[in-house]
């Protein structure tokens, strides 16, 4: 192949002919930073559901109902799944089950100003030692029997009157907001928890059914004997789910939706982006095919040529990555909401850019550089050197 | 038009450099469509809503019912011309990912309020004729293959068990934009088989006489309920819709942001092009002026050219996204309205000329100021 081509005279050519060359970059960055953005919504949005269920929990809904919206549990059908042996219980002996009424009701939106359907979660006080991962941040959590509220930090940010102390109107009471959640980012800082049985109440619905029952195990282990145990009792149909498992699952619709659009465009894109670069290296190869011809007549092999011309795309397409990260950086951590279709209510979760994902954004500048590089520099490496050189 | 060969030339002469730039222009006509194609989808219902047409559903919140009495109340109201209900069965064939909407409906006025729906008489009468019959729509029909006289099992999440129905017939939208997804069956047979919520609908649709009187019918509607223990909120069915659309809000907004990124991209990749090419050419356009061009024709034959590449481009574009979206909603099932309208494929076809022509401009600017003796010194 002769001797390789030094990486100077590389880097050299680059910077002689750095306007194309700035064309070619921005078109790569543009193409990395949609790519990193849409994954980026995708991962938080996910990361938001899955990290709400936490793998010591299970959750328990009528067989059949995919979400708990869907779902009704009897007040009896709670006491029996307490009483199952598998359920941990607290320090004061009671079974660590959570009987939870879940309700969507309209909100007003502040970004749009319109209505948007926020979740509203029944509760009681248990629920606070069953969901380790939400505590009370400001105020007090809410007493039982009362038209108090509790609501996640997100849902306050979003919404209109639910700042601690506001007094909001719906279902046809005015509520006090007594305190505000912390549920470290995930779907329950979207949420807004009430009494149990005051929203029942409220929804005209029997005030001896939940919508589900969240329980704490008493070993993560023993999810299959309690699912069994359920499944055995003849009082019971009910399905049970690992809570992680199920948030994971209620993420799938609209992450789905993110990824197949996220791809559709950032592969559309990244097919013009190929031609950018392709474009810049063919321009580069003709415009100096004295200069190729010279470095071949000097004894350096096509292979070497070749190599130096895929070096100049892939670095090209490197920087390019660079920066479409370092322009895609600024969207990690911010916090946007929208309509989960599998809960039906607005969910708020945070952009999340981690490295794993920069990575690919970069592995997929180079790709686009490779491609867009191989075409022009086989053809830099077939120039015929006489002819090349005849032509002043 | 005398020097379309010239241009043809010029164009045919550089054949990698012409393939790229129109694949340039290609691709982002078609990320054009895709992204007009995404938008339409993420509105639906909102551009397929009848103005005339109000939705009135329970004030509280969307998940909870109005008593089916409600009909014969709304019917009296002025302005009224009639009055239809549905009820969110919230059903799944086979499988979770299997998701189309299913409504059970009040069959007597469905027709009238939904005039965009077409079902053949025969299949509409046998459908009324049997109480386990439900009419679906073509886009569903044909994704999973369901034909007249099949029985389909459907397992109700909300009401529990597998309910069996016989499709009596197939819906079709008059317009392309109206939704084929959807699925229905009697309302009679819901309120049979529930077990609770009994004398209890989902929503009402109410048709008014006049686009004019929607407003005022809607105040009325919701006046005449007010105080009651179920009270409405009626509003048309446009704002219905768009209330759902603003939910989606910012993931709508990013993608379309990017449009407008990659459009800025294109511009400077093809003014780079063209700028190169007229800058390779500069002794031939010295040429040109020489034997008596003008430098005006001079300035119109770059234009031409880069406006060739465009349009060249641009119709490849947008028949390629025109195709890819006739084959349906890339995502399984969530976006239902997944189609290029010919309005926004014109729209498509007029920024790819106008990007061509500011391509263009600067180098055939600088083409028509060239200053012949300087340009063939260099030489």
């Amino acid at each position: 192949m002769g001797p390789a081509i030094p990486i100077p005279y590389t880097l050299r050519s680059l910077r002689s002919r750095w306007r194309s060359n700035l064309v070619a970059v921005a078109g790569i960055a543009g193409v990395v930073a949609v790519f990193i953005a849409m994954l980026a919504m995708a991962k938080g949005f996910q990361a938001t559901l899955v990290e709400s269920g936490s793998p010591k929990n299970a959750i328990i809904m009528r067989g059949g109902a995919s979400t708990e919206m869907e779902s009704v549990v009897t007040k009896e059908e709670l006491r029996v799944i307490s009483d199952a042996p598998q359920v941990a219980r607290d320090a004061k002996n009671r079974a660590m089950a959570s009987g939870e009424v879940v309700v969507i009701t309209a909100f007003k939106h502040k970004a749009s100003g319109s209505d948007a359907l926020g979740q509203v979660r029944g509760v009681t006080p248990m629920a606070l030692e069953v969901h380790d991962g939400v505590r009370v941040a400001l105020g007090r959590f809410l007493n039982p029997g009362t038209a108090e509220l509790v609501a996640g930090r997100n849902a306050s940010e979003m919404y209109e009157g639910l700042k601690l102390g506001d007094r909001p109107r719906f279902g046809g009471l005015t509520w006090t907001v007594v305190g505000i959640l912390d549920a470290k980012g995930s779907a329950y800082d979207s949420e807004v928890w009430a009494d149990n049985a005051v929203l029942n109440q409220t929804y005209k619905r029997p005030l001896d059914i939940f919508s589900s029952v969240t329980v704490r195990l008493a070993e993560p282990s023993s999810l299959k004997s309690f699912k069994a145990a359920l499944a055995a009792d003849p009082r019971l149909t009910v399905s049970v789910q690992r809570e992680n498992e199920y948030y994971a699952s209620q993420s799938r619709m609209m992450t789905a939706l993110i990824k197949v659009l996220g791809f559709l465009v950032a592969g559309v894109m990244g097919v013009g982006a190929v031609f950018g670069a392709f474009n810049t290296m063919y321009l580069a190869v003709s415009a100096r095919s004295r200069e190729i011809a010279t470095l071949r007549a000097l004894g350096f092999g096509p292979a070497s040529v070749v190599a130096a011309f895929l070096l100049e795309s892939l670095l090209l397409a490197f920087a390019g990555g660079v920066v479409g990260c370092a322009a895609a950086m600024p969207l990690n951590g911010v916090t946007t909401s929208t309509l989960n279709f599998q809960s039906f209510s607005q969910i708020a979760f945070a952009f999340r850019i981690t490295p794993g994902l920069m990575a690919e954004g970069v592995a997929f500048a180079l790709f686009m550089g490779f491609w867009g590089g191989l075409l022009p520099s086989l053809r830099a490496a077939r120039l015929r050197v006489a002819q090349a050189l005849r032509e002043l | 038009m005398k020097f379309a060969r010239l241009i043809w030339a010029n164009m045919a002469r550089g054949k990698v450099r012409t393939t790229l730039t129109i694949g340039s222009y290609a691709v982002a006509l078609f990320l054009f469509g895709l992204l007009g194609a995404i938008q339409t989808a993420f509105n639906q219902g909102v551009e397929v809503a009848g103005a005339d047409r109000l939705v009135a559903r329970n004030k509280i919140s969307l998940i909870m019912p109005l008593p089916v009495s409600y009909k014969e109340r709304i019917l009296q109201l002025p302005g009224v011309k009639c009055v239809t209900y549905a009820t969110w069965f919230g059903g799944k064939y086979q499988d979770d990912k299997n998701f189309f909407p299913q409504f059970a409906i009040d069959t007597g006025t469905w027709l009238e309020t939904y005039p965009e729906y077409e079902v053949p008489a025969a299949e509409w009468s046998a459908f009324l004729a049997d109480r386990e019959g439900c009419v679906i729509g073509r886009g569903t029909a044909e994704k999973y293959g369901f034909k007249v006289g099949d029985r389909v099992p459907i397992i109700a999440t909300i009401f529990g068990g597998v309910w069996e129905f016989n499709v009596d017939g197939i819906y079709t939208g008059r317009r392309q934009e109206d939704d084929v997804t959807q699925f229905w069956f009697h309302g009679a047979y819901l309120e049979e088989r529930r077990q609770w919520g009994k004398g209890m609908v989902g929503w009402y649709i109410v048709k008014v006489d006049s686009p004019d009187r929607a407003v005022s019918v809607s105040k009325a509607i919701d006046r005449r309920f007010a105080n009651s223990s179920w009270e409405t909120k009626t509003e048309t069915e446009s704002a219905f819709a768009s209330g759902f659309v603003k939910q989606m809000g910012n993931i709508k907004l990013l993608i379309l942001v990017i449009g407008g990124v990659v459009f800025f991209t294109l511009l400077l990749v093809t003014g780079n092009t063209m700028a190169m090419s007229v800058r390779e050419r500069t002794g031939e356009i010295a040429v040109l002026k020489t034997i008596g061009f003008s430098g005006r024709t001079v300035l119109w034959l770059v234009l031409a050219e880069s406006l060739a590449y465009a349009a060249q481009g641009g119709i490849i574009g947008l028949a390629a996204v025109k195709l890819y979206t006739l084959r349906g909603d890339p995502t399984g099932g969530m976006l239902p309205l997944f189609y290029l309208s010919g309005g926004r494929m014109a729209l498509g076809l007029a920024v790819a000329l106008l990007l061509g022509a500011a391509a263009g401009v600067i180098p055939a600017a600088l083409a028509m100021r060239l200053r012949i003796v300087e340009a063939l010194r260099r030489v």
